[in-house]
């Protein structure tokens, strides 16, 4: 499996930490670069970890099935739940439902419990045959 | 006059100015990194901008921003517009936020984000925007949401 990550990825520090399942597990250490109100996680910095995370696993489910497809993003709901700490955060992504057109990929964040999650995504991406 | 250091360190005369706000809640962190900065506002909305630079790149081919600076840019403008329109500044937190991508933002060009709170209750705000680069007619996003204040009240 391979999880190419973007220039924004690599500029927050966002990297894989292990493959689960053949879902990969992306994590960003806690950085000013990506804190929001003092001691704190920012919402979009945690977003775009997710975002990663759910991208990510679509990628490698679209791998397995040899299907190279182009992906837009059509829209992303976000749910915060609790306030991310200094320390690491883990992104997973899922993907609940891919088409030939449209897929809807669900991503969580956890910390150092991985049965708190603080933050779900829910992610719909446009499928279309890559040229 | 000196900017307050701190956001708990308040007169009780203060009444919020995003204007001036945002010279100093963007300097640090995140919004820092992002080099967000104040664009304009009014009474219950506020825009920032946010420079397109390569650092920000979600698709390395294309050159199109990732969808994550357009959150922290979305989830800072409609933050502000609720301290803008309640006055002052009550900790918050969001709850949740969801984008409607439209279109990709074009490469090279600076996002604006249009950040609006239509709704203020005790402790829930609603807040609604769109993101576009140049024409506020033809946007790249927009996004609905709600925050709630953590310390306090909003009214």
């Amino acid at each position: 499996m391979s999880t190419q990550l973007p220039p924004y990825a690599h500029a927050l520090g966002i990297a894989l930490d292990h493959d689960e399942d053949g879902l990969p597990v992306l994590y960003a250490d806690f950085s000013d670069r990506i804190q929001g109100r003092p001691g704190f996680l920012h919402g979009g910095a945690l977003s775009g970890l997710m975002e990663m995370a759910a991208i990510a696993a679509l990628r490698a489910e679209l791998e397995r099935r040899g299907e190279a497809m182009k992906l837009k993003p059509v829209n992303v709901q976000v749910e915060f739940m609790r306030g991310g700490t200094e320390q690491r955060t883990f992104a997973m992504g899922k993907v609940t439902r891919a088409g030939r057109r449209v897929a809807l990929v669900n991503a969580e964040a956890w910390q150092d419990d991985r049965s708190k999650p603080i933050a779900l995504a829910q992610m719909k991406v446009l499928l279309s045959p890559d040229e | 006059m000196e900017e307050p250091k701190s956001l708990h360190d308040l007169p009780p005369e203060f009444v919020f100015d995003p204007s001036r706000a945002a010279k100093f809640m963007t300097r640090h962190g995140h919004g820092g990194w992002l080099d967000l900065t104040y664009h304009a506002h009014g009474p219950d909305w506020v825009e920032l901008s946010l420079p397109w630079r390569e650092e920000l790149v979600g698709v390395a081919e294309t050159g199109v921003l990732a969808s994550g600076p357009i959150i922290s840019l979305m989830d800072n403008a409609t933050s502000m517009a609720v301290w803008t329109l309640s006055g002052r500044i009550t900790p918050h937190a969001t709850l949740d936020l969801r984008v409607d991508y439209m279109r990709a933002a074009v490469p090279g060009r600076a996002v604006i984000g249009h950040g609006e709170c239509y709704k203020l209750t005790r402790t829930i705000s609603f807040i609604r925007g769109i993101a576009h680069d140049g024409d506020p007619d033809d946007p790249v996003a927009h996004v609905t949401g709600t925050f709630m204040a953590t310390h306090g009240t909003y009214l």
